[in-house]
């Protein structure tokens, strides 16, 4: 028979629409509105997964975030989800779960042997075994991460979208029950933007499990009914149910991860129309904290016996759900609340063996109506074990001694198939203490709750999340907030009347016992859990105090309490009044725990929303993009920028392309794109005076139409960038950067313009993308270039090396400079990008006879290292001088100041056998070095050995007929004619220290 | 993640914002006849107080200008942001912060 512990009826489950689910390959049936764990309840199945450590039998404890058992593996293939609480899953059609930890099923598993050996997994396990002998590790390691562990992460990418977005609230509210719903309330009709958030599904909190709330004369769910429908109909309020706030941040802002379609099935043409799962990030002015309260498990033997669940739960499944989670439970409990589950349990037709009360005695009001009722009450009583592997069968209970240190022998046993407790309530004070608020022990409810805010941050801790846990008290604080948070933000209008609460029976005063004892001594016979889901006893915090770790975070470590998927959400106060216990102190003296984002796990899909693939960095393509990509081109990425690599021909080799290439510009004309050249207009009265403190060399008597090479150096004397910057007219200079440095380059000439010297007046212009740049170099450029602009005068005197000419090239105006980075005669010719693409095409036509040749970055550089030219941040690395690149004839010896210049002089700057820039020539001249490989001058047979330097460039050079490489090597420039070793790959190779120039060191080809 | 007021813009988010090192820190002029540790005290010595710090930011993804900021490092408020040029203004906190 399907759905045996469904009630006949109650509950906000839809019976009339069926839905049939798959769990361990068995197919089930549920309504709409359950959870996967409700709808399990109801069918009777309650052992749901094996434990992380002991692969002990484990039920489901709760029925909200809090779970640490119910763990489930959730859907199929590249959609499969681990560690999923199944007390979170919306049951849909189709939904497809797996238990997990278990091998080969739940009922028989080989890992259930580790409780066999439990001796050998105590509270710092990991670190006596497996600190010696260490390379046992590897061995241990596969073990361990076999039997332990929990669900299976999918090896295919995920299918699904994700989606991110940014909004302001003058107030967010965090939870919508009683007192969230009242803040929601008041702030909304006094005209405040409000958002309302809900982890859950359906909007209410406790009131969807409360059957005797009236609030303002009305059923607790008619006026959340109602509240929730004045609220929809204001504009300025937005409702998110399915919605976690999980991380709180600096000035007020918080990070909600929304699940649009996790509720449908994943491949319903609805879910497949939006985005998975929205994450959220909310600037708040106010954040009014309505998160409500967990309660705690009683710690007592054999507490993780599927069928062992918190009584709140308990109450939630029977009375929202319609599922009864057993037929016939026993109650412990500390305190008040518990009775209100009874009640509500009898009242829905499932019978309640007892209540065993560790107080001394049971006289409130709701004691005496369960009394009425013909409840069964034991006080000062506790229940000493549990019997039943796979599911409860029975309890054992025994009268307490006066201290409630130990049991009499007076007692008896209690057949049943469900142990509820209940040890009080925490406050869910997460969010509050992620704000990085502090917290203060209360005594009365043996409870954490806010107290101090940190300054800078804006929220307020309303209701049960701040220890407040009657219906009305929830009520006044949440109005509070809400009309507070409006009037802070400017809103005028009435917030209002406060709602007003039906009479709530009291409660009585708790029972601080935070370890029930047993028959046996602690650790012996039964296991005392306090953190289900990472398998930590009692005994083990016992364990921890004895050998000294004592202090919250060292109890933490050492037991691992209190982390993974639930973060201790059930166990953390327990584990800590323990310690407090035994060290004969209060709790808040043994420490608070402080709680981190995130709240519960967010998927990792939700942090990268649309940020994925060829959306994860803007891709900055020149005009001349579609060509390359025609032409065969694989591109190299440089910052943002995609720039053509090589262009093969069919049957070529990277190497026999590049090789081509470099030839070609050597023997007759090459064509590269270099639009990708940072570009910076500079202009102002004092442009020249800045460049001469941001170049290290003369800039003032630079004449306009002309050219220079310059040297950008930190306040350090460290090399940053260089670039070649020509002067357009007496105040108007235009700088080109590195591809790569543009940004920062652009980023450090304001800075000093605007912080030191902002009395001058220059101004800065990013014109990268307004010029796009072509080259053409080599013997046959001029000719070329005289073809195509017939007009322009391109003799030595009228257009030499290192100056620039207006002119019209193809029918284009251009601005044509003459500078080059191969060391043959180059034109960078440079005009509006919308022309590139005719301008490139003219030079191909016309350039077709002289064999023209369009050559990718790889050819550029093996041209500029055949000549010796550094790139910047590949010859240097931040800690590189000019004098170490062996450039001091670019660093003025008049000019009285430039930035850097005093840092030249430090006496570590100024080292005689700092790391120098020279040239390596392999013994074998078809060896070509690894960039990076590590030299020493003295070999060794094996490492240790000093390294002197490394190799920044390393090609093979067409033109040489052999390799070159470029290294900075301790002193080098005093090692010339050295042999200096290479060892790497299993190999040493030789290579003989010279000048970093191999091709043509006079400069003789500069004029074609 | 910081809400700091831009002088030009207003209120923006940390993410548009380059944080750009300590500030009141003036160039010597002198450079030349300072000692290498007076000039090392310039290029590398920084303050990092628990409390009020004085430092730069530039409005990396707004107007670029720079500006100061009067920040806590210990729980990030902003007491102050001023133009560059103007003096640091002194902070008093209040009791017990
Ligand atoms: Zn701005």
């Amino acid at each position: 028979m399907s759905q045996v512990n469904r009630l006949p009826h109650g509950g906000r489950i839809d019976r009339s629409k069926p839905l049939r689910f798959v769990f361990d390959g068995r197919a089930y049936d549920g309504y709409q509105g359950d959870t996967l764990a409700s709808a399990l309840l109801a069918n009777g199945i309650v052992l749901v997964g094996r434990s992380f450590k002991y692969h002990r039998p484990r039920g489901i404890l709760s029925a909200g975030a809090e779970e640490p058992n119910a763990l489930i593996q959730l859907g199929q293939g590249a959609r499969s989800e681990p560690n999923i609480r199944a007390t979170q899953i919306e049951l849909y059609d189709g939904l497809i779960a797996e238990s997990q930890n278990r091998w080969p099923s739940l009922t028989t598993d080989f890992g259930a042997v580790n409780s066999l050996f439990h001796r050998v997994f105590p509270s710092g396990f990991y670190y006596k075994t497996f600190m010696w002998p260490k390379s046992f590790w590897m061995k241990y390691e596969h073990f361990i991460r076999r039997m332990a562990g929990l669900g299976k992460c999918p090896t295919e990418p995920d299918p699904d979208r994700y989606d991110k977005l940014h909004a302001h609230a003058d107030a967010l509210i965090v939870g919508a029950g009683p007192a969230g719903l009242a803040a929601a309330l008041a702030a909304g009709r006094a005209g405040a933007r409000v958002i309302l958030v809900d982890e859950q599904q359906e909007m209410g909190g406790s009131l969807l499990s409360d059957r005797h709330a009236a609030i303002d004369g009305k059923p607790g769910a008619q006026w959340v009914a109602d509240a929730l429908a004045e609220l929809r109909s204001m504009p300025e309020v937005t409702l998110l149910p399915r919605t976690v706030a999980f991380a709180y941040y600096d000035h007020n802002l918080v990070s909600l991860m929304e699940r649009v379609t996790d509720h449908l099935s994943p491949t319903s043409p609805e879910a497949l129309s939006q985005p998975r799962q929205r994450l959220w990030r909310v600037r708040a002015k106010d954040v009014i904290l309505a998160t409500g309260a967990i309660e705690r498990p009683m710690v007592y033997a054999d507490n993780d016996r599927p069928g062992c669940m918190l009584a709140s739960a308990a109450q939630t499944y029977v009375n929202r759900y319609g599922a009864a989670p057993g037929k016939r439970a026993v109650i412990m409990a500390n305190n008040d609340s518990a009775y209100q589950v009874a009640l509500d349990l009898v009242d829905a037709g499932v019978s309640v063996a007892a209540i065993v009360d560790v107080r001394e005695s049971a006289d409130g009001e709701l004691a005496a109506a369960a009394r009425a009722r013909g409840i069964d009450i034991l006080v000062n009583h506790a229940i000493v074990s549990v019997a039943g592997k796979l599911a409860v069968r029975e309890v054992e209970v025994r009268r307490m001694a006066g201290d409630g240190k130990s049991v009499t022998s007076d007692g008896r046993t209690i057949s049943c198939d469900m142990v509820l407790s209940s040890g009080g309530w925490q406050p869910s004070v997460h969010l509050f203490s992620q704000s990085r608020g502090k917290l203060t022990w209360n005594q009365d409810i043996l409870a954490f709750v806010p107290d101090r805010l940190l300054p800078g941050q804006n929220n307020h801790s309303v209701g049960a999340a701040r220890g407040v846990f009657s219906l009305s008290g929830c009520l006044v604080d949440g109005h509070a907030a809400g009309t507070a948070a409006a009037t802070a933000a400017g809103y005028t209008q009435s917030a209002g009347n406060t709602p007003v609460a039906n009479a709530q029976p009291a409660h009585g005063p708790m029972r601080a016992l935070w370890l029930v004892s047993s028959t046996a001594p602690l650790g012996h016979k039964a296991k005392h859990f306090i953190d289900y889901q990472n398998d930590v006893t009692a005994a083990d915090v016992a364990l921890a105090h004895r050998e000294g770790y004592r202090s919250v975070e060292h109890l933490k470590r050492y037991t691992t309490m209190g982390m993974a998927t639930d973060q201790g959400k059930t166990s953390n106060v327990n584990a800590l009044a323990m310690m407090a216990d035994l060290r004969g102190i209060s709790v808040p003296e043994v420490g608070t725990t402080t709680f981190r984002p995130p709240y519960t796990p967010v998927t990792i899909g939700a942090f990268s929303g649309i940020d994925k693939g060829d959306f994860l960095d803007p891709i900055r393509k020149t005009p001349l993009h579609s060509w390359h990509e025609q032409h065969g081109a694989p591109f190299e990425t440089v910052g943002q920028w995609h720039r053509a690599w090589y262009y093969p021909k069919p049957g070529e080799t990277m190497h026999d392309a590049v090789n081509r290439e470099v030839k070609a510009v050597r023997t007759s004309v090459g064509i590269v794109d270099a639009s990708t050249l940072g570009k910076i207009d500079i202009q102002g009265p004092d442009a020249a005076w800045f460049l001469n403190m941001v170049y290290t060399n003369a800039w003032t008597k630079l004449e306009p139409g002309r050219c220079r090479y310059g040297l950008m150096l930190g306040e350090d004397g460290m090399v940053m960038d260089d670039g070649v910057t020509s002067r357009i007219t007496e105040n108007h200079f235009h700088m080109t950067t590195t591809t790569g440095g543009a940004a920062r380059v652009m980023a450090w000439l304001e800075d000093w313009l605007q912080c030191e010297w902002p009395d001058k007046k220059v101004y800065l212009t990013s014109v990268t993308e307004q010029w796009a740049v072509l080259g053409i170099s080599g013997p046959m450029a001029r000719k070329l270039l005289s073809e195509v602009a017939p007009d322009m005068a391109l003799d030595d005197q009228s257009f030499p090396h290192l100056s620039f000419r207006d002119g019209v090239v193809a029918g284009v105006k251009c601005r044509v400079y003459r500078i080059t980075f191969t060391g043959e005669a180059t034109y960078e010719i440079n005009m509006a990008p919308s022309y590139a693409m005719h301008v490139w095409r003219a030079l191909m036509q016309a350039g077709e006879k002289y064999g023209i040749t369009p050559y990718g970055t790889e050819a550029m550089h093996v041209l500029r290292a055949e000549k010796g030219f550094i790139i910047v941040g590949q010859e240097t690395d931040g800690t590189t001088t000019p004098q170490d690149l062996g450039m001091d004839w670019i660093v003025s010896k008049q000019k009285p100041d430039f930035l850097g210049k005093r840092s030249l002089q430090r006496a570590d700057t100024k080292r005689p056998d700092r790391k120098h820039l020279v040239g390596l020539l392999t013994e074998d001249p078809n060896e070509v070095l690894p960039e990076g490989a590590q030299i020493v001058a003295e070999l060794k047979d094996k490492p240790p050995m000093e390294m002197v330097g490394h190799v920044t460039s390393s090609y093979y050079s067409p033109n040489c007929g052999r390799s070159i490489a470029m290294a900075l090597v301790r002193n080098g420039r005093n090692r010339m004619g050295e042999t200096l070793h290479l060892p790497y790959e299993g190999k040493v190779v030789k290579a003989k220290v010279t000048e970093p120039k191999f091709y043509d060191p006079e400069g003789a080809r500069i004029n074609g | 993640m910081l809400l700091i007021p831009c002088p030009f813009c207003g209120k923006r988010d940390e993410h548009e914002f380059t944080y750009a090192r300590e500030a009141h820190i003036a160039r010597p002029t002198n450079g030349e006849q300072m000692s290498d540790a007076e000039w090392a005290q310039y290029l590398f010595m920084r303050k990092n107080p628990k409390g009020v710090h004085y430092e730069r930011w530039m409005h990396a993804k707004g107007c670029r200008r720079y500006f100061n900021v009067a920040r806590d490092t210990v729980t990030h408020e902003i007491y102050a942001v001023y133009e560059m040029g103007q003096p640091a203004p002194a902070i008093e906190r209040e009791n017990g912060r």
